[in-house]
């Protein structure tokens, strides 16, 4: 009985002040709630999120649905004016697809390419990093100098040349149904290097640290070593690279669909709405590009702000 | 009626064989840049030799402290005889196992279990993302002592306690205590794997002078309590003196004198070690004449030749700057000074 009672505690009291208070207590939501301007993105970044996930449930139409699309309903122009259609808020484009409706499904593309590829890309990043900051000598030099020659490349040129590749062996009709890979292969692999230099560069002050050696004194493998104490202490920067790549991921996606080598216009992202729409912007149906830009400007804005707040709030210099 | 009560009797019984025997250690350091480097800017290779034919050994339940100044190859002899830096040349055997040379994974796996260390910065030797439980538990898992998860944290509860921490400290977090408490955390990770021999690495330089003692008088506590062998390593005299049963004073990786500590305290021999007694601050010398400490430890990377001690000896002979002095044997103790040759 003295046994269960002292061995007890251990177990319970770690969660023993709650998860909502500690995180009350934290000053990192001190410092999230004495900004308003993060608050603001915060909120702006969440309600996108949420209306990009129940997009199927909030948006007025389907506008993939080509039974439910009439071509008689097209371009017609936002409904506060004059020759609106009360039906189409924001109008309606060369298919008569809602604007709305489109910008809802579009940004579920775009956010889930750029979340795929930020993940995609950090995976690749701080597992390389990781292992070049700790192993060190040649696996270390054969891995960053990879990085830096791929630093040489702008990421929209690799990007697109792995999309042209990708292309090119797929061929024009099997490439519709690898396209989502392949945007967050050649969007994350464009990526990577930040993250790696970030880790490897924290791992080779923490792998000097004591509480490494004691871990290599009990005969722990490099690898357990690596994920189970270096990693959980360089992971601060890490979040603060991928809520700032988040953004440039989603404008990268946007800028590859904008040039027409992203996702095709039967399933289109706000890059390819913002395409489709640019055919239409010296005839005078301005909202077809309009508003999709608007909303991704939106949400690389919030994302941004937000990425800005993290990496101030978790650097102990700027407190 | 405890499973993990019986592991706290002392480690076998205490026999005059010594636990850790050091003989003909040596560790160099390659300090040459890159070879592509030394072709264009030319100069040859640099070594620096951190540790130089270092013999002693440890007998069960004694405390060894190795003395010395910055530099003079203290911690690379630690990290030896632990197994976390390969020496040069020279053995390490402890328990009849060579440290180094031992090719069976089994039996190295089961020595590992019986060294631990205890590290100087308790700031930066616990994880700081790890509950003091998780920490104080790796060693218990990573040996695969007792498999039942609630096993394993009463007995987490019982080393906490066995340091003089509450059982309930186990759910917090390294950076809720002061650098005493950590101390005492770093400690009962080491106890955790139950060890017979624990290298302390001056285990309290990093700590409030009126902590160090608190903690020193715990180390003494446990290695009478658990039959424990220390390897103490210091720069700190009056430590040293509150601790040790044998010093090796260490002098640019070469061991200068060694003695019984009562000994050498009373009667050092070596000009070096009377030097660094004498610049110890004691009521008891005032007024007495000191002998001054002259001059700064040289560059390892290019030390005297013969006597390392030479160019700082009040008693240097011609001799002393070309013949290495061999070691001496003075009864228990032994010193490495010409002047001492023909006593």
């Amino acid at each position: 009985m003295s046994d269960a009672t002292e061995a007890a505690p251990v177990e319970t009291a770690a969660r023993a002040p709650g998860l909502v208070a500690r995180l009350r207590d934290n000053d990192i939501w001190f410092s999230f709630t004495r900004s308003p301007i993060t608050v603001i993105s915060a909120v702006v970044t969440l309600l996108l999120l949420l209306s990009a996930l129940f997009a199927p449930l909030i948006a007025p139409h389907d506008p993939f649905d080509p039974a439910t699309l009439s071509i008689m309903d097209s371009f017609f122009p936002p409904a506060w004016t004059g020759e609106g259609d009360p039906r189409f808020l924001l109008g309606t484009d060369d298919q008569g697809r809602d604007i709305l409706s489109t910008i809802l499904y579009g940004m579920r593309i775009s956010l889930a390419v750029g979340f795929a590829s930020v993940l995609f890309a950090m995976v690749v990043g701080v597992t390389l990093g990781l292992l070049a900051g700790y192993l060190g000598g040649v696996v270390d030099s054969v891995i960053m100098r990879i990085a830096d020659v791929q630093l040489t490349f702008p990421a929209i040129l690799i990007a697109l040349l792995i999309d042209g590749v990708a292309r090119g062996v797929a061929g024009p009709n099997s490439y519709q149904d690898i396209v989502f890979g392949v945007l967050v292969l050649s969007i994350g692999l464009s990526f990577w290097v930040q993250y790696a230099r970030t880790v490897r560069g924290s791992v080779l002050v923490e792998k000097n640290k004591e509480y490494v050696l004691a871990a290599r004194l009990i005969g722990l493998r490099p690898w357990t070593i690596m994920v189970k104490h270096v990693l959980p202490n360089v992971l601060g920067p890490v979040l603060v690279i991928a809520t700032i790549n988040l953004a440039l991921a989603i404008i990268t996606e946007a800028t590859l669909s904008f040039l027409g080598v992203g996702v095709p216009p039967t399933q289109p992202s706000l890059g390819t709405l913002i395409r489709i729409g640019n055919d239409f912007l010296f005839s005078g149906e301005w909202w077809i590009t309009i508003f999709p830009g608007i909303t991704l400007a939106i949400l690389a804005l919030s994302v941004n702000l937000l990425g800005d707040w993290l990496r101030d709030a978790l650097n102990p210099k700027l407190r | 009626m405890n499973p993990a009560e019986t592991s706290l009797v002392s480690p076998g019984p205490a026999t005059d064989a010594p636990l850790v025997e050091v003989k003909g250690l040596r560790r160099v350091f390659d300090l040459s840049k890159p070879l592509l480097n030394r072709l264009i800017e030319g100069g040859g290779r640099v070594t620096l030799t951190a540790v130089d034919s270092v013999d002693f050994s440890i007998r069960r339940g004694e405390t060894y402290a190795l003395v010395g100044e910055s530099g003079s190859g203290k911690s690379t002899i630690a990290k030896m005889a632990v197994g976390l830096l390969p020496p040069s040349a020279g053995s390490i055997t402890i328990e009849g196992i060579d440290v180094w040379g031992e090719k069976s994974a089994d039996v190295q796996r089961r020595m590992r279990r019986r060294i631990q260390m205890i590290f100087q910065d308790p700031f930066a030797s616990l994880n700081p993302r790890w509950r003091v439980g998780s920490i104080v538990e790796e060693p218990i898992k990573a040996f695969a002592m007792i498999p039942d998860a609630k096993d394993r944290a009463a007995r987490v509860g019982e080393l906490l306690s066995l340091v003089g921490l509450d059982p309930r400290d186990g759910s917090k977090f390294p950076h809720e205590f002061s650098g005493g408490q950590r101390q005492r955390i770093a400690i009962a990770r080491a106890l955790a794997s139950e060890p017979h021999f624990i290298v302390c690495d001056e285990p309290t330089s990093a700590l409030d002078v009126s902590v160090q003692a608190q903690v020193l008088n715990l180390l003494r506590e446990l290695q009478e309590r658990l039959g424990l062998t220390y390897l103490f390593i210091s720069h700190n005299l009056a430590v040293v003196r509150h601790v040790a049963t044998r010093v090796g004073v260490l002098y640019l990786g070469r061991l200068v004198e060694e003695a019984p500590a009562r000994e050498l305290f009373a009667d050092p021999k070596h000009p070096y070690t009377r030097m660094l007694l004498d610049a110890v601050p004691d009521i008891e010398m005032a007024g007495k004449e000191r002998l001054a400490i002259a001059g700064e430890i040289p560059n390892p990377v290019n030390p005297p030749p013969g006597c390392h001690f030479h160019p700082r000896c009040p008693f240097v002979m011609p001799h002393c700057k070309t013949v290495v002095p061999p070691v001496l044997a003075r009864g228990d103790a032994g010193v490495r000074c010409h002047l001492f040759a023909e006593g």
